[in-house]
């Protein structure tokens, strides 16, 4: 029974494993942009979520959707403003941005906040749990995350596939230089899809914000199980994903239950096994 | 009116000239054939045309409008469209979604509804492969996929470069009848083609370019038999024959 419950644990953990990775692979999948600063807007997001609840007062439910389009906003706007001009064959210049947002990101939270780990306080919702069968529960904010995390991926899939964004965007991911001979603005399909991850960078980050204290530094951790979920996952399929935040967070409850210094281990050596077998991801596309 | 007139186009890339002030007027609801030896500057001829490179002088109107300064997406929209040489689907699309992207950006950006989609498909002959990924297509297919592309974006002109090339007599017949429907649906069009029976079956006008340069131009019958164009151009067809 102790070990059925780690594992559920683990399994709602990896949903939101599943939330911090899915904007990260939207980006990557549709203009090869690799964001190192993915970590710390999760983090702007949890903060934005702090000054809307704690601050402003706002109902928790209102602060989620507000930051997501606010960050949305930001989002496109920064990408048609700053890094559209970095994105090019080369994929370094990217990166480098990215880094250098990502120390600009930590250093003006630490600045704002100070370095004190926050909380955000959801009137009892984080605290509260479904009782299963005898000694088995789980929390309902744990539940939300995972559930909101088969929703955000679900609504992702579908958009890709059954609407006009969709294809556009899956085309600019086929090949972006001929998709303005289609007649579509390369700078605002790519701002549009930083804006889709960034609203869901904004669940990912506000959830965050409910389930754990959260400090300016803990980005980079943050993207580090972000690239992992991916890379499990395969590159470019988005439910292969949720599989790998999965995984990821089910190795990282084992080994929490074994010594609470090996949670974060035991996500690496689950992420380094899937290396060694199957390189390319457990669920990647077959190029076709 | 003139569908599209350049007024001593060039492009330079350092010393070398690639395009040397052309200036070409196409009337509307032309079909005009355009030949030269390989790196005469046709293809980039299109380039300047379709937006993806910039003059470095002269200027591009496109039904009396200046569109030197329009963007590859600004020029689709005002209804120039492309096939390029080498076919460029997108492989992870369906050859239907192909279309439907086409369809729903191109000239008025309207809702793609698919009807229009569905004609092309079987104008093209692609119906039967609507479903299957245009990255399974063979090189026939995706040469037909691109023509289909170009038309979903219910181009004004059309831009054909070296659409016939590898194509057997069979093929190649198929594929001017449909050009000639094309061009009689209205739609003017400047084809950039080797294979010069193909092209004077469709051209009511023959412009022949070298080094950058219009050469020769006018009835195709009359441009062919040209002392300079026969001389420049024979040697190429013999390259042809043997590729």
């Amino acid at each position: 029974m102790e070990m059925i419950n780690v594992i559920l644990q683990g399994v709602l953990l990896g949903g939101l494993y599943a939330l911090f990775a899915a904007g990260l692979s939207l980006m990557f999948g549709v203009m090869r942009f690799i964001n190192i600063a993915h970590g710390d807007f999760i983090v702007v997001a949890a903060y934005l979520m702090l000054v809307a609840v704690l601050f402003l007062g706002l109902n928790p439910i209102i602060g989620i959707l507000l930051v997501v389009v606010l960050m949305a906003a930001v989002g496109y706007a920064g990408q048609r403003i700053l890094l559209n001009r970095v994105l090019d064959d080369d994929i370094l210049p990217p990166v480098l941005v990215t880094f250098g947002l990502s120390i600009i990101i930590q250093n003006s939270l630490l600045e704002t906040f100070s370095a004190d780990s926050q909380r955000v306080p959801a009137s009892g919702f984080d605290t509260a749990s479904l009782s299963l069968s005898g000694d088995l529960a789980v929390g309902l904010l744990p539940l939300a995350m995972f559930l909101a995390a088969i929703g955000v991926i679900g609504v992702l899939q579908f958009v890709f596939y059954n609407t006009a964004l969709g294809r556009l965007l899956r085309a600019t991911s086929d090949d972006p230089e001929i998709v303005p001979l289609m007649g579509a603005n390369n700078g605002h399909v790519f701002a549009l899809a930083t804006a889709i991850a960034s609203g869901v960078v904004a669940i990912a980050g506000t959830m965050l914000a409910m389930k754990t204290n959260f400090d300016p530094t803990i980005g980079p951790s943050r993207l580090l199980f972000a690239f992992e979920a991916v890379i499990i996952g395969g590159m470019g399929n988005i439910w292969g994903t949720l599989a790998g935040g999965i995984i990821l967070g089910v190795a990282q409850a084992i080994g929490a239950q074994i010594d609470a210094g090996y949670q974060i281990l035991a996500g690496h050596l689950a992420f380094l096994a899937v290396l060694i077998v199957r390189p390319s991801g457990l669920f990647a596309k077959a190029k076709g | 009116m003139d569908v599209l007139r350049l007024d001593a186009v060039s492009k330079k890339y350092g010393a070398l000239t690639v395009t040397d002030g052309v200036s070409l007027s196409v009337p509307e609801g032309q079909a005009l054939g355009i030949i030269g030896p390989n790196g005469a500057g046709k293809s980039t001829l299109f380039n300047l045309i379709g937006g993806t490179t910039t003059v470095s002088s002269g200027r591009i109107f496109f039904n009396e409008a200046d569109i030197t300064g329009f963007s590859a997406a600004e020029r689709c929209n005002a209804g120039i469209a492309r096939s390029f040489q080498i076919p460029h689907p997108f492989v992870g699309l369906t050859v239907y979604e192909n279309l439907l992207v086409a369809e729903a950006f191109g000239i008025g950006g309207k809702p793609a509804d698919g009807e229009g989609c569905r004609e092309i498909l079987h104008q093209t002959g692609l119906l039967s492969k609507a479903n299957t990924p245009a990255g399974k297509l063979s090189l026939l297919e995706r040469k037909r996929l691109e023509l289909a592309r170009a038309l979903a974006t219910r181009p004004r002109l059309l831009l054909l470069d070296e659409i016939a090339g590898g194509l057997t007599d069979g093929e190649c017949k198929l594929l001017v009848e449909l050009i000639k429907r094309i061009h009689a649906s209205g739609v003017s069009i400047i084809w950039i083609e080797h294979i010069v029976h193909a092209l004077t079956a469709v051209a009511e006008r023959l412009v022949v370019i070298d080094y950058g340069r219009v050469i020769a131009d006018g009835d195709p019958a009359e441009v062919i038999n040209e002392p300079v164009v026969k001389e420049i151009y024979l040697g190429i067809d013999v390259d042809d024959e043997a590729a």
